[in-house]
């Protein structure tokens, strides 16, 4: 798989705050790329050095396919979706679609656009009427308006609904089927793990991690969670075996559920309510940082 | 420059204005409550003291001519204004400006026959003007209204102009839709101009609407050429625009521009001759406002109006209007920020 772009040491310092320190990595091309971690952790910095909009203190980030550095013009190739956009006030979604729609040489026919995000229902509806999910559609409209190759989200689905996000993750999944590049920032796991084939975890404007979901996963975690109701289990079950309670419920960390099941049912635990779960990027977050996500 | 671009952005801020109903509509009745508050308001014979204009004042250094001028302006409750010129002082008077015009020089005097003010400060002076030539004239009366017109549309240019492009290029910035520009192949001299010859265009249509209404309501007096107001009145809407552009450059706070427009605003309204004319001010108030670009505007299209002046008659404030856009635009331009740096 060819490399879409290249990061190299990249740092921005912003007075005495250093937002991105010296962050290395490259974006596959055809790949959902993930930057995760918590709010501040530094992934919007990154991604607006990658998409020109704001300069780095040093390092550099390269399009491969034109070998050229990042500048003002490479905004014509992609697309991108920030995290908090206002649009125009007193503009249709159409209106605000042909706007953009004449910033660029090359753009996908209006009906194309429209089917691809689901505009259709609102297409003559004031911007500012607009609901949250709405919203994010016409806003990734407006970053695949020119049809480009790579794409950037920044947190495209925060403050949206479950229903919303879910829809929200269809479309996305849509434009990755036809082979683009797609680079997507959030601080929700379970989207990455929806969407991402690629992940760099950040904090505090440094990698943490790299990988696939699963490679990082199957490195970090070779067992799976049991959770059980704390009134049916013992206390001195859970003192012997060291498990954990959490929010009402026993914790049992194993690599062999066969066994720990065997075990619970010798000591006569009742395993109604038993729930069974592997681990996921947020009990990896959880595991690399020592602290929950600072959502 | 990419005209597809431009016009685009072009459409969308005029389209974003003439919805707004709520703006539109005070743009609209803000000058048109304000010419029928004053022409209401100054119905009667207008201010009541009485002007007198004096020429050749400044010639004089014969004794018996400077006691001849003692001898009027011990008179008290009345404005005497010195003309180098007679003919600027004949026509102050035939527009029913000042009420009477004393040249001691030669010994005339000058009356306008249509004025009652006339009659009446000829009548305070008959003891002083016995040994003067009377010679007359005449001339349609200037109501405060004709005056006062000029004034009102330059200000609520200047409003829209600052207020229209100022606050909504940091509106913009704050909100993020500049940066969404930024991330487009849109050049912020494409924004720049667009945004300035969007709100060019809507004053100018403002303005005669407003004009046009109002003059089926008092049929304003006009001697010069419309295609004169025209033009002066767009180069002073396009040095208040850049003026605008320039305060906003850089700033992202809603309340600091606030602020800062009316720092701009406010001198230019009280002091630009929006309400009141600056012949009889201080020199130092004078020099100050020559540096507003309200005053020319406001003067140049009063010239044109009243006198009947042409573009080369103002020339002194064309140019003026010129040279403080290009300052202004190349001050704004030098320091504009899509999105200042965090």
């Amino acid at each position: 798989m060819s490399v879409a772009i290249c990061v190299d040491a990249l740092t921005k310092k912003y007075k005495d705050i250093i937002a991105v320190n010296n962050i290395s990595f490259n974006v596959k091309k055809g790949h959902c790329f993930g930057l995760l971690g918590p709010n501040g952790a530094g992934k919007t910095t990154t991604i607006e050095i990658m998409e020109g909009i704001i300069s780095a203190s040093s390092g550099s980030v390269v399009y491969k396919n034109e070998e050229q550095e990042v500048d003002h013009n490479i905004s014509q190739q992609i697309g991108i979706q920030f995290q908090h956009t206002a649009l125009q006030d007193f503009l249709t979604v159409k209106e605000t679609l042909n706007l953009f729609k004449a910033f660029y040489q090359h753009t996908l026919a209006q009906e194309k656009i429209i089917e691809l995000c689901d505009l259709g229902d609102f297409l003559e509806r004031d911007n500012r009427l607009l609901s949250g999910g709405q919203r994010q559609r016409l806003l990734l409209a407006l970053a695949l308006i020119n049809d480009p190759e790579i794409i950037f989200l920044d947190e495209p689905t925060t403050g949206l609904d479950p229903h919303a996000r879910r829809n929200f993750w269809q479309l996305i999944k849509n434009i990755k089927a036809q082979n683009k590049t797609i680079i997507l920032t959030t601080h929700y796991m379970d989207e990455a793990e929806q969407l991402c084939d690629d992940i760099v975890i950040m904090d505090q404007g440094t990698i943490i991690e790299s990988g696939t979901p699963q490679e990082l996963l199957t490195k970090h975690f070779k067992e799976v969670f049991i959770y059980l109701p704390e009134q049916q289990v013992t206390s001195m079950l859970i003192e012997q075996n060291k498990w954990k309670t959490v929010s009402g419920r026993v914790e049992i960390t194993t690599s062999n559920v066969e066994k720990t099941l065997a075990m619970l049912m010798t000591n006569n635990v009742s395993l109604a309510g038993l729930h069974v779960k592997s681990a996921n990027l947020d009990d990896l977050f959880l595991h690399l940082t020592g602290s929950s996500l600072r959502a | 420059m990419n005209f597809k671009r431009f016009f685009a952005v072009f459409k969308a801020r005029n389209i974003e204005f003439f919805r707004d109903k709520s703006s539109l509509s005070w743009n609209l009745i803000f000058p048109i409550l304000l010419l029928v508050g004053f022409s209401f308001i100054f119905s009667g014979d207008g201010q009541s003291v009485y002007k007198v204009g004096i020429v050749n004042h400044s010639e004089v250094d014969d004794i018996e001519l400077i006691n001849k001028y003692k001898s009027f302006k011990d008179v008290r409750f009345i404005d005497y204004i010195n003309y180098d010129n007679i003919e600027t002082a004949k026509n102050k008077l035939s527009h029913h400006t000042i009420d009477l015009v004393i040249e001691p020089t030669s010994s005339q005097f000058w009356v306008n026959n249509e004025s009652t003010k006339s009659y009446l400060v000829e009548k305070i002076f008959s003891q002083q003007l016995t040994s003067y030539i009377r010679l007359e004239t005449t001339g349609k009366k200037i109501r405060y209204v004709d005056w006062v017109l000029p004034g009102i549309l330059g200000m609520n240019i200047m409003f829209s102009c600052l207020f229209g492009v100022g606050y909504v290029i940091v509106r913009y910035r704050k909100n993020s839709v500049l940066k969404r520009l930024k991330a487009t192949p849109l050049s912020s001299f494409e924004f720049v101009s667009a945004q300035l010859l969007s709100r060019l265009f809507i004053v100018m249509c403002m303005s005669a609407v407003v004009y046009i209404g109002c003059n089926f309501l008092f049929d304003f007096f006009m001697l010069g050429r419309y295609f004169d107001l025209i033009i002066i009145g767009m180069l002073g809407a396009f040095s208040l625009l850049s003026l605008g552009l320039l305060v906003a450059s850089r700033s992202k706070s809603e309340e600091l521009i606030g602020g800062l427009l009316n720092l701009t605003s406010w001198p230019m309204m009280m002091l630009s001759g929006v309400w009141f004319s600056l012949e009889g001010a201080p020199s130092a108030l004078k020099t100050f406002a020559d540096f507003l670009p309200l005053t020319h505007l406001v003067a140049g299209a009063r010239e044109i109006i009243i006198e009947g002046a042409t573009l080369s008659d103002i020339s002194y404030h064309v140019g003026s209007l010129m040279i403080m856009s290009i300052l202004f635009l190349s001050l704004g331009s030098y320091f504009f920020s899509w999105n200042t740096d965090r």
